[in-house]
């Protein structure tokens, strides 16, 4: 884990799982930056944490609900017009299929 | 003295004694913006009629006689995350540079409540993401102190803004060092509360598990009195608890004889600036002659924390970057396909590369075949982290550090080189990791001119303690800013 090395085809499927469109020369530019850094995070491999529960949440909160109903927003018009496009008070996107 | 340098404190006093009124005040904090924000770029959006007009509304009041509370007409600027509605909010991204908000958030509600006179949006690394204000989408914020270096980050033009009195306060935000260490860089007294003290209702998203809210301010008073004001819980950010919100400015004088303060022995290392080493040992001793006890401790996986800190708060980031495709909000690119094309060109065009590259360690970590070796032990680590501070608070109050390894570096010094602009969270980060509160307040020059932080921290919602012990150290170092000369 230490010594990742990323390669291209790693950085560019990534970039697609992120919805990331990069070009040929910026998967050349992140690809040793990324490798830098998981490198420095993979340090972490050497501490023992066989015995150690991940962290909860942080200030030890549990179980904080409400009731599950819906509450009426004043500016909705003003929420649908902030999309690029929209129709009919509708948001308007390209095809999905 | 000029009226827009005075504190939140000094400014409440006078604006009762009508020594000068708040549209006065707020016109000598934009006739300062006029003067100076070309060179310091502290400000995304001006908002000079809106903060007239709020000004006005207070003078109203103060002529008639009603009382006032003590942030009403002051001045004071926000870090471009808070959602405030009908004024552009942009996250210093080209992704919202034309985003108006339909809403409040939570701390400006509160603070608008408390007579808030709003001067501007500041800025900030795009989203949050970054040390010194140079992943800006609207260019770097200089530092008042001297402009060839940076205002540190990510809530550099909220530092600055206060520094170069174009306000009194701001709210910025901090998630791994980002209120603490410009305030550190800048001069100015920053505060990170405990998660979950301040609502993060209405602020843009980095690191859910680690994004806090807090003041930067001229005075730990100050700092006390704006925590006062936007500290609580808040129904629609279930992270905020029912507790008590403390009196803080009423225990900033009370004794600190015999309070135990903690200095770890991990937090003095070898590239630690010798002239901060000189700072934070003057402190020590600064507190010891206030009656505190010195207690030597262990915080033995701080040189852990950065890196636990890039895993988790990437992962994070990730998730919290994927609400931004084109569809509801935001900049949408134009020539595309279909939908998916849509969201890969809008992204890409629309993020900088700072924050692109967060996206992906965090892909990267959370990814199926590393998600166990990635985020899975830095949750392991950071559990232990916790535990460290766990375990000196069962014998110290709170506990003295540096908030930086080094004063303010130079623009562009570190821009070319991710990793290195990732260390200088070193001292910051581990604060965030164990949700416990953090200030940094201003304590010497170093022999460049440049200000010099020091750091303390406390146990979960001790603020109180925090804020007290910061005070009175205030006082003895007397932090001399009338050398800033801009």
């Amino acid at each position: 884990m230490s010594k990742q090395k990323i390669t291209s085809h790693e950085v560019e499927k990534i970039a697609k799982l992120a919805r990331l469109r990069l070009s040929k020369e910026e998967v050349e530019k992140f690809k040793p930056q990324l490798s830098e850094i998981l490198s420095y995070v993979g340090q972490l491999e050497e501490i023992d944490t066989q015995n150690v529960t991940p962290i909860q949440q942080i200030t030890g909160l549990k179980n904080i609900t409400r009731e599950d109903g819906a509450d009426q927003f004043e500016e909705q018009e003003d929420l649908v017009n902030l999309s690029a496009e929209t129709e009919d008070n509708y948001i308007k996107v390209k095809n999905v299929l | 003295m000029n009226i827009n340098e005075l504190t939140i404190k000094e400014a409440h006093q006078k604006l009762l004694n009508k020594d000068f009124s708040s549209e006065e005040l707020t016109k000598a904090c934009l006739s300062q913006m006029d003067n100076v924000d070309t060179d310091i770029n502290a400000f995304v959006t001006r908002t000079d009629d809106i903060a007239i007009k709020q000004a006005k509304e207070v003078d109203k009041k103060i002529q008639a006689g009603e009382k006032i509370h003590v942030l009403e007409g002051i001045p004071c600027s926000l870090k471009d995350v808070f959602c405030t509605k009908g004024i552009k909010t942009t996250a210093s991204s080209k992704m919202l540079e034309n985003y108006i908000p339909p809403y409040d958030s939570f701390a400006v509600k509160k603070l608008n409540e408390s007579g808030m006179v709003i001067v501007g949006k500041v800025n900030t690394d795009e989203f949050t993401m970054g040390a010194s204000t140079e992943t800006s989408y609207f260019g770097v914020t200089k530092n008042p102190w001297n402009q060839e270096y940076v205002s540190g980050g990510s809530s550099g033009g909220s530092a600055a803004s206060v520094s170069a009195n174009e306000c009194l306060y701001s709210l910025g935000t901090d998630t791994g060092g980002s209120i603490r260490q410009p305030a550190g860089f800048c001069g100015a007294v920053g505060l990170k509360v405990t998660y979950g003290r301040v609502s993060r209702y209405g602020v843009m998203s980095m690191a859910s598990s680690l994004d806090t809210i807090g003041p930067i301010t001229k005075s730990v008073e100050d700092s006390a009195i704006v925590l006062s004001a936007i500290a609580g819980q808040d129904k629609n950010d279930s992270t905020t608890p029912d507790i008590k919100v403390d009196d803080y400015v009423e225990y900033l004088n009370k004794d600190i004889r015999g309070l135990k303060v903690g200095v770890p022995k991990e937090y003095f290392i070898d590239g630690l600036d010798s002239e901060v080493k000189m700072a934070i040992e003057k402190n020590i001793k600064n507190l010891e002659s206030l009656g505190a006890e010195i207690v030597e401790i262990s915080l033995p996986h701080t040189k852990y924390a950065v890196a636990v800190y890039y895993i988790i708060s990437p992962s994070e980031v990730s998730s919290n970057m994927s609400r931004y495709d084109g569809v509801r909000y935001g900049v949408r690119n134009p020539e595309s396909n279909d939908l998916i094309d849509q969201y890969f060109n809008t992204r890409a065009d629309g993020f900088g590369n700072e924050v692109k590259r967060r996206i992906m360690i965090g892909a990267y970590a959370l990814s199926a075949g590393y998600v166990d070796a990635y985020y899975k032990k830095a949750q392991k680590v950071r559990t232990l982290i916790r535990q460290d501070f766990e375990k000196a608070f069962e014998k110290v109050d709170v506990i003295i550090t540096p908030t930086s390894p080094t004063p303010a570096f130079k623009i562009g010094e570190n821009s070319d080189d991710p990793l290195k602009m990732y260390l200088a969270d070193i001292f910051t980060a581990p604060t965030n990791l164990a949700g416990i509160p953090g200030i940094s307040i201003p304590s010497a020059l170093s022999s460049g001119g440049l200000p010099i932080g020091v750091q303390l921290l406390a146990k979960h919602f001790d603020e109180k303690t925090l804020l007290q012990t910061a005070h009175q150290l205030e006082q003895v170092i007397g932090f001399d800013k009338s050398r800033l000369s801009l």
